[in-house]
């Protein structure tokens, strides 16, 4: 039964979000710093270096570190203020248990005890599959390592996922197709070297925004910007050559350039003949895809896929670079495929300045994919149905192999059970599926069927507010640990605060409710350190290996690129080198793939296209974000941005109040007239929860491959809603 | 006028702020860098404008220039903004500024503003405390982009292919400053005119030729 304790202005009242503007005593009171603590930002994979100042055991703000490689000092807002978050007034301190009107004190023994009965209540009678778990893809390795063995050991379920599945899945799941790996191929220092970027489905700028200078620094030795967005964002203003792809079609532009390579004479016979298989099969497909055939597809001219085809062959060196928005669609793997496909056909990978990655989005989207926290995988990347595999943790683990529960449900599927009434219990800790989750009401009505919801977080965000039971964690600076960058470097975070109150780490929290089922044998560990002795060694031999990483190594050498198998071998900055892959045969492998349409179709009821992502000052479900008062100011609210000629069409002024619909639902905004966008699309951020939360608006449909969720295309409708007279817009500003 | 008093060696003459607006990408960390200075905590000295978002997205950080013959400071009734002998211009003296707001009139570039709360001028006064110690002031050292950049003239020339701008100049009048503006290779001087109309770029002209 979890529907709302209280109203959502009562809880909002209470556990916020309030906004945290000032250090503790203010600024005045940073005088005196006590420590500089060097560790990393903790919202977004880039993992900028950060020192913390703490005084009096408090954190009291942020210093760059300019001598940590990766960003030397540079930071975007939300690093800089990152600190904010650390004594808030909305901290949980204390385990919560749901009563009459809200949440009330338990202490800690109680409260461990209450979950294991009530979610064995639930496993005895209905199954052990009969309760999931969900973790995040911003902790720790430690802390992915543990959630996966806690739920396959501890609640002897299947169904353990993370929300890194509406991340980056579908790069991954095509990576590994492709290559044989997951990770970046390429460390970013290969970004200056090369004389072509090709960023495709990435809002570099407000998103992973230090790659910036990284882009800037190749265009200073004269190398050439491409970038395919339907919207020109910060990165596309001064680009060389702009796409504006129509939402959903990505992957007949990625088969037409590379059609228009071929004819250029562009493809490296000499490699792909070498180094890969499938590129008949390719090259029969991408031949049906004429730049003159697929333009009206697209919506960019067939004169401009020309121009990026002759762009990417003039060009020695290429690197290109995709994120989420080519990734959130229910074709999202075939469409990174395509994009891999031109890289391999043209041999553009695995030198340096020459290469491929996606860039990771979460804290630690790379290295929380890794060690067994997702619903497919076991440590060290392995795979879950592999008989060998299973074999190799099960004796690493001490059980038996059949007490390795197999494959379970995905995020998404596993709200889809809980909404269907097969899963009946949930532990989550670190996910906010009420706003990250596409269809928000489907999820909301999910949630309040569960029998037992248990949430782990350090805030009260909008999912832990229908929760039975909350347990106060740590914030990522009140724990050791080690988190994996988009480049594929281990790195360490550090402690530089104790938790407040009553507050616990998950490691320390996940262990004593193992105690009490009777795997703390298997589950409990003293400290963080000894949870990656034990990761390292599980990852030894498997794709993703630690096996040779410390955490003084880290230390010694501002980070370790994985893989790296024993403590003498340096680490793999550079994968590919001299054509070498990752499957048996040492080949790459080329898959021919086709376009279609995305699930949802516009129609004359719901004619226009909408894409959703975010905006620089917020990260994920703002959880964290949305706390932090300078952050907020900077945004504090969605706005739709929409093209002026639509806006005519529609009678919509700049800032007028806008009714946006989909099949899903509804979300009143403002609109923000502006000509930086597909004149047929719309864009709204997913920060914001409840009336706010654009995913009330996306739809439930995944791309078979990797279970990610379209929230790239959805069909929806605008109106203009007729308000309490809006003055000063003069008419026909619009248009 | 010079400052007489000493601030130790003062700002390197070779070393300064170079602005590269082409850079920018709006994402406000050189504000909030420069807001977790204890000297005026919470509050920016840098601004940071949209120039026309219905159009573009093209945004500017705007810090003080340190022009050579500071408009704010002539204008000063009470003498309160000062130069030191390395050409940086200084925040309006607290013992001495009326709060007046004549400076904020008289700037070409709108940097200095009133704090009302202690009706005191406040300004960049290029984090004096960081640069006179040879660091790069705040907002050069977290600029994710490379839009702020400190360094010396060889640097840029070794590093970039943008240029500093020869002259800015605000109608017929020419403001000579410490702080250069960067402008692409081959571009000439900053010229600023009222009502000059946006020009797309090659990106925004994209926009025009989608296919429906």
């Amino acid at each position: 039964m979890a529907t709302l304790p209280a109203s959502p202005e009562d809880l909002a009242a209470r556990h916020g979000p309030h906004l945290a503007w000032e250090p503790p005593g203010g600024f005045a009171a940073r005088s005196h710093i006590d420590r500089r603590v060097e560790t990393h930002c903790c919202f977004c994979g880039q993992q900028c270096g950060v020192k913390l100042l703490v005084r009096d055991e408090q954190v009291v703000g942020v210093e760059p570190w300019e001598e940590f490689p990766f960003n030397r000092g540079k930071l975007c807002p939300k690093g800089v203020k990152r600190y904010l978050q650390n004594n808030h007034p909305d901290r949980l301190l204390h385990p919560l248990v749901r009563s009459g009107d809200g949440f009330a004190r338990l202490p800690w023994d109680e409260a461990t005890w209450q979950v294991v009965e009530r979610l064995q209540r639930i496993q005895d009678r209905h199954g052990k599959d009969s309760v999931a778990v969900l973790g995040g893809a911003s902790i720790s390795n430690e802390r992915a390592y543990l959630v996966g063995k806690f739920a396959r050991l501890g609640l002897g379920t299947r169904h353990v996922d993370y929300n890194g599945r509406l991340c980056m899945v579908a790069a991954g799941t095509a990576n590994k197709k492709a290559f044989g790996i997951d990770r970046a191929a390429n460390p970013w220092a290969d970004i200056p070297l090369a004389d072509l970027i090709f960023v495709t489905g990435s809002n570099v700028s407000e998103c992973s925004p230090i790659t910036t200078d990284y882009i800037w620094r190749a265009r200073d030795r004269g190398a050439k910007l491409v970038v395919v967005d339907p919207r020109l964002t910060p990165i596309a203003r001064t680009a060389d050559l702009f796409l504006p792809v129509r939402p959903g079609t990505d992957l007949a532009l990625m088969n037409a350039i590379l059609h228009a390579v071929v004819r250029l004479g562009g493809v490296d016979e000499s490699f792909v003949e070498r180094h890969t298989t499938g590129f008949d099969e390719v090259l029969a497909t991408v031949m049906r895809y004429a730049p003159e055939d697929v333009e009206r597809t697209v919506g960019i001219p067939a004169a401009r896929i020309w121009e990026a085809a002759r762009l990417w062959v003039q060009a020695p060196r290429t690197m290109l670079l995709h994120a989420r928005g080519i990734e959130h669609h229910s074709k999202g793997t075939d469409t990174v495929l395509s994009c891999i496909n031109l890289v391999l056909a043209t041999g553009r990978i695995g030198r340096p300045g020459c290469g491929y990655a996606s860039i990771t989005g979460q804290g630690n989207g790379q290295g929380a994919r890794e060690h067994g926290q997702r619903c497919n995988q076991l440590p060290g990347a392995r795979d879950i149905e592999n008989p060998e595999h299973r074999r190799h943790i099960a004796d690493f683990w001490g059980v038996a192999e059949q007490e390795i529960p197999h494959t379970g449900a995905t995020a998404p599927q596993i709200m889809e059970k809980i909404h269907a009434g097969e899963i009946r219990g949930l532990l989550s800790l670190c996910f906010n599926p009420l706003v990250s989750l596409p269809d928000a009401n489907f999820t909301r009505e999910a949630l309040e069927r569960l029998d037992c919801f248990v949430a782990i977080d350090f805030f009260l965000s909008e999912t832990a507010q229908h929760a039975d039971l909350v347990l106060p964690g740590a914030l990522q600076e009140e724990d050791e640990g080690t988190v994996t960058s988009t480049e594929g470097r281990v790195l360490r975070v550090r402690q530089a605060v104790a938790p407040p109150g009553e507050a616990r780490r998950d490691w320390e929290i996940l262990g004593a409710i193992a105690e009490r089922l009777g795997r703390g044998d298997k589950l409990k560990f003293s400290s963080s350190r000894e949870i990656f002795a034990e990761l390292r060694e599980a990852s030894r031999g498997g794709i993703a290996d630690y096996g040779g990483i410390t955490w003084e190594r880290i230390e010694a050498q501002y980070g370790v690129f994985w893989p790296c198998p024993n403590e003498s071998h340096a680490g793999t900055p550079r994968l590919f080198e001299g054509g070498r892959f990752y499957h048996p045969d040492g080949r790459a492998r080329l898959h021919p793939v086709e376009h279609r349409p995305p699930a949802e179709q516009v129609s004359a009821e719901y004619p226009i296209w909408l894409t959703t992502g975010r905006v620089v000052s917020q990260f994920l479900s703002g959880t964290q974000t949305r706390r932090i008062g300078p952050l907020v100011e900077l945004q504090d609210r969605p706005r739709v941005e929409i093209h002026p000629r639509l806006a005519a069409q529609l009678g919509i002024a700049d800032g007028a109040r806008v009714r946006v619909s989909s099949r899903r639902g509804t979300i009143e905004l403002d609109a923000q007239v502006v000509a930086t966008i597909r004149p047929d699309t719309v864009f709204i951020p997913y920060h914001w929860p409840g009336a706010l939360a654009a995913n009330q608006l996306t739809q439930r449909a995944y791309d078979p491959d990797s279970g990610i969720p379209e929230f790239k295309v959805s069909a929806v409708r605008l109106e203009a809603i007729a308000t309490r007279g809006v003055v000063g817009v003069p008419a026909g500003r619009a248009a | 006028m010079r400052l007489a008093a000493d601030l130790g060696g003062g700002v390197p003459a070779e070393r300064t702020l170079f602005l590269d607006p082409q850079r920018c990408i709006g994402c406000r960390a050189c504000m909030e860098a420069c807001s977790e200075c204890p000297g005026h905590g919470g509050i920016p000295m840098i601004h940071l404008d949209f120039v026309d978002r219905s159009r573009t997205v093209q945004t500017a950080p705007t810090v003080c220039m340190h022009c050579e013959d500071p408009a704010c400071a002539a204008v000063c009734p009470t003498e309160a903004i000062l130069t030191s002998g390395d050409g940086v211009v200084h925040s309006a003296m607290s013992e001495r500024c009326i709060g007046c707001g004549h400076c904020a009139l008289a700037c070409p570039f709108g940097v200095p503003k009133i704090d009302e709360s202690f009706a005191l001028m406040m300004k960049c006064d290029l984090c004096y405390d960081r640069s006179a110690a040879g660091l790069a002031p705040m907002c050069a050292t977290v600029c994710p982009s490379g839009a702020l950049f400190y360094g010396t003239r060889a640097d840029v020339e070794d590093l970039r292919q943008s240029r500093p701008a020869a002259r800015v100049r605000f109608g017929e009048v020419e403001i000579r400053t410490r702080i250069e503006i960067l402008v692409p290779a081959g571009g000439g001087g900053m010229a600023v005119r009222e009502g000059e109309p946006h020009l797309p770029s090659a990106a925004e002209r994209a926009l025009e030729e989608v296919l429906l």
